[in-house]
């Protein structure tokens, strides 16, 4: 699974260049090619985090602002130096049982509605898209680990996938810092499902097996991931222009069984593919509409 | 408005803990050790207690056990706040009757969401 959209194309520097329109021509350029990258979508009042997010890699780099950074990956086409950019740029806000909602709807209803539908092949393929770090995708595999003696027999599969490859490696690691596991996560399961590693906790070997994870853009095709019947894409649909909001909308329909779940961030929608979805009692939380049937006449 | 009881021999962490509890919409009183923390739930039993480990006179882990003895001591819900973060201390807390555990240092969110666990936010 890899990042499909080339980075590539020159563009001619601004004719003359104060400090301020050499940034602004910098970061407009920068923009365009994220964009077409990534799909994700910069305001103009975004230029002081790009560069902020962004300084790491130029330190490291020896370049000194924007301007130069984006002519070197342009020059060279660079994919390590792409792949640097989009570990600062995508590193998201993630935490286990984020948000709290969603998760118990799951435990509650969905997870019940799902065993009882699924009962005869027995299998469940859920897929956390933009799992960052993975918090969220261990949150769910400690949900079906503690629903274990129900789902005896049962094919489970928890894939995780982000853009960053960065955040993959540590999810894949499952190890985390004294904060991050305080946010979300109750003393039961910190005791249930971690343990020390030096000053760190990581996630237990027999929990760490039950979750996959590879790097994957949503700007990309999913078809070779195969069929879903949960999808969590939480809190990385808004970051999207509208039109590659349609896009990933539309493709994560595509790989969603007929009566799948898909689960958004609490201030995202399905609007721009609203007829692939239908709402649920549960709010960020949508139903894969039954696509239409061919009649012949 | 609930009261948390803040039990912990360090006055610095006692003022930050009332600052960040207070932010969160509770009342908040505060003692310096077990022995007096029991004193004041003779006087009134708070909803909360945030009970540090290690302290003068009586330790964190015998005010919980005396406190779960005394008379209406099962309702409060205590919460450790410790620097002690092997897995043997915090099995030990929950087993003696704790409802959740912090491990120091600690800001507002891991305050909120430790307190959102059981129920209290």
């Amino acid at each position: 699974m890899r990042n499909t959209v080339a980075w590539s194309q020159r563009e001619a520097a601004p004719v003359s260049s104060g400090d301020d329109s050499r940034a602004s021509f910098a970061f407009a350029r920068f923009r365009r090619r994220w964009t077409a990258l990534t799909g994700a979508a910069l305001g103009d009042d975004k230029r002081s985090a790009v560069e902020r997010r962004l300084g790491s890699v130029m330190r490291a780099h020896d370049v000194s602002d924007l301007f130069e950074l984006t002519e070197l990956i342009e020059r060279n086409g660079n994919e390590a130096l792409i792949e640097e950019a989009i570990d600062a740029m995508t590193t998201g806000e993630t935490s286990f049982f984020r948000d709290r909602a969603p998760f118990e709807a799951f435990r509650a209803r969905i997870l019940p509605e799902l065993m009882a539908t699924r009962g005869r092949e027995r299998r469940l393929r859920i897929w956390c898209a933009a799992v960052s770090t993975g918090q969220e995708a261990y949150s769910l595999a400690m949900m079906l680990d503690e629903a274990a003696r129900d789902l005896r027999g049962w094919s489970l599969e928890i894939l995780g996938t982000d853009i960053s490859g960065a955040a993959i490696e540590t999810a894949r690691k499952g190890i985390y810092t004294h904060f991050e596991v305080q946010q979300g996560l109750s003393t039961t399961h910190l005791l249930r499902y971690f343990h020390r590693e030096e000053e760190s906790w990581r996630v237990n070997e027999h929990l760490r097996a039950r979750v996959a994870f590879g790097q994957f853009n949503l700007l990309s095709s999913p078809a070779e991931l195969g069929a879903f019947d949960v999808i969590l894409c939480r809190n990385a649909v808004t970051n999207f222009a509208p039109e590659a909001r349609r896009g990933v909308l539309e493709r994560l329909a595509g790989t969603l069984v007929e009566d799948g779940y898909l689960f958004l961030g609490d201030a995202e929608t399905v609007d721009e593919a609203a007829t692939s979805f239908t709402p649920t009692a549960h709010a960020s939380v949508w139903r894969r509409r039954a696509r239409p049937r061919l009649s012949l006449v | 408005m609930k009261q948390v009881l803040v039990v912990d021999d360090s006055a610095v962490i006692r003022k930050v803990a009332r600052r960040i509890l207070e932010g969160l919409h509770f009342r908040t009183s505060e003692a310096p050790d077990g022995k007096l923390g029991l004193a004041e739930c003779e006087k009134m039993m708070p909803d909360v207690i945030l009970l540090d480990w290690n302290m003068p006179e009586m330790d964190g882990l015998e005010f919980l056990c005396a406190l779960r003895k005394m008379p209406g001591g099962t309702t409060p819900k205590v919460v450790f706040c410790t620097t002690e973060n092997e897995i043997g201390h915090i099995a030990r807390a929950m087993h003696a009757g704790a409802d959740e555990y912090i491990m120091k240092p600690f800001d507002q969110n891991i305050v909120r969401s430790k307190f959102q666990e059981i129920g209290l936010v």
